[in-house]
């Protein structure tokens, strides 16, 4: 048996098949994952991710480390409770974990994938030296992501009942990647779904009602497998499949998420990445993958790329899947930069596949071309 | 809970087989085999004049989760293949045992059938 979130009993009561996570009994699906799926694209839908680990950073030098710790600059974070999304990288610019990182009142919060958690924290207090910071694990708190067109509006109602109408306003007046803190309670406009919607930490020890509340409102329970194939549709990254420490950010598509200026910030894997830089055009990208011929695309498939002067070279899928709102297959792929023509090599049968921009639907709609 | 109808035979793989009145047999994914590939969205239909034997891989289902193959559960010819699973493949979740069927076979060695297992039997092998 694994470590529980405190929703667990909630989860077994809405009929979860549970499966480990990275250590954690999880609800993988309650019942259906297109309908959970689905649910998320027209509704509303509420995801436990209290399996993620929350650190807040705090002492004199907090900002300054964090600085220098993450790829993003955390200086760009210029009001309590905005977010920004960060590679944490090592010395060649390798990805050591994706992560979201709060400006809070006092600190700062950061939160890493559940997975990488013991790797996250060994490095970090390795990166110490010189610095005068604190590092606090948050495990008493739950996480809940409340994600769908309609996922503000029940949240409100419910911030309404449990601290007061003005605080309400506040919530569903958050612009995307802005928070609130509400005593012991941290909501943010982030997700991971590409639809509108709230993370919301709060204590374990609420959690569970504010979970019933929720449901009682009309918001469906969604597993681990809906948010995969919902943070794919939005052409997310997932830590471990689209990159790790082998891959760069600039192989990543994580390029916009580091802050070359100023110019003089000196941050853990700068210098790897400039060198890099300078002959961006040989390294491999990260694209989008389309395949409107029946079938599923797969991670690990081998794509066949041909480049501009005729030769082929391959390509790897990092993430696959069946799109529900599409009905068709999408992928993440890393794959040659120059390659003009794509083909997925399906059980020995090559199938061609349109290169498009990461990201293949938001808020409810197909956006590539 | 999963159904395991008593008038069909089972291959240990998750297949069913239905003897028919001409000695043709028809196939399809067991109640159970759905239930633990989730929601299906492609299936990589036989062809039908296809010779198959027994035990080999003969089509793909995906479900949005993973994908697994379908074995031959006795040699023969496929005679049928129901091509309305190429628009519905979630035909084969929500009625694995009727609309859901995958192909009709003409087995070569019907003694092959007295290896399949019964409802029973492989309702307990999947408990």
């Amino acid at each position: 048996m694994g470590q529980q979130t405190a929703l667990y009993a909630k989860h077994l009561e809405a009929g979860a098949k549970i499966v480990d996570f990275g250590g954690w009994d999880m609800p993988i699906q309650y019942k259906s994952l297109i309908e959970e799926h689905t649910a998320v694209r027209e509704q509303a839908g509420v995801f436990d991710v209290s399996h993620m680990t929350i650190v807040d950073i705090d002492g004199p030098d907090a900002e300054r480390w964090l600085q220098f710790l993450l790829a993003n600059d955390v200086a760009r974070l210029k009001d309590t409770g905005n977010a920004l999304y960060t590679g944490m990288l090592n010395e060649n610019g390798g990805v050591i974990d994706d992560l979201i990182v709060y400006r809070m009142a006092s600190g700062f919060r950061l939160v890493v994938n559940c997975a990488t958690r013991e790797k996250d924290l060994a490095w970090m207090q390795s990166q110490q030296r010189g610095f005068s910071v604190t590092l606090t694990e948050r495990p008493e708190l739950a996480i809940l992501a409340v994600q769908g067109p309609r996922a503000i509006d029940i949240v409100r109602t419910i911030v309404e009942q449990r601290f007061s109408a003005p605080d309400s306003a506040t919530v569903s007046g958050l612009k995307n990647f802005c928070g609130v803190e509400l005593d012991n309670w941290f909501i943010a406009r982030t997700g991971y779904t590409g639809e509108n919607g709230v993370e919301i930490m709060l204590p374990n020890s609420e959690a569970p009602a504010i979970w019933d509340l929720l449901l009682a409102a009309g918001v469906k329970p969604i597993g681990l497998g809906a948010r995969d194939t919902l943070r794919l549709e939005a052409g997310m990254n997932l830590y471990g499949h689209d990159m790790d420490e082998s891959i760069s950010p600039l192989s990543a598509n994580m390029g916009w998420t580091i802050a070359w200026e100023p110019a003089e910030r000196d941050f853990m894997g700068r210098k790897a990445l400039e060198a890099q830089r300078q002959h961006r055009d040989t390294l491999p990208v990260l694209t989008g993958l389309v395949m409107e011929e029946r079938g599923v695309l797969r991670e690990g498939l081998r794509v066949e790329c041909t480049l501009g002067d005729g030769s082929t070279q391959d390509g790897v899928i990092t993430s696959g899947t069946f799109s529900p709102t599409l009905k068709h297959g999408i992928a993440l792929a890393r794959i040659p930069a120059d390659a003009q023509q794509c083909a997925v090599d399906i059980r020995g049968k090559l199938v061609p596949v349109r290169p498009v921009k990461p990201g293949f639907v938001r808020h409810g709609k197909k956006v590539f071309v | 809970m999963s159904e395991f109808p008593d008038d069909l035979k089972y291959a240990a793989t998750h297949e069913w087989v239905r003897v028919e009145e001409d000695g043709s047999v028809t196939i399809g994914i067991s109640d159970h085999a759905q239930e633990l590939l989730g929601d299906i969205v492609f299936i990589e239909l036989p062809e039908e004049g296809a010779v198959v034997s027994a035990k080999d891989e003969m089509s793909v289902v995906e479900s949005v989760k993973a994908a697994s193959d379908i074995y031959a559960p006795i040699s023969g010819e496929v005679i049928a293949v129901n091509e309305d699973l190429a628009d519905a493949p979630e035909t084969m979740n929500s009625s694995p045992y009727s609309d859901g069927w995958l192909c009709r076979i003409l087995p070569s060695n019907p003694s092959e059938l007295e290896e399949l297992l019964d409802a029973d039997t492989y309702a307990g092998m999947c408990e």
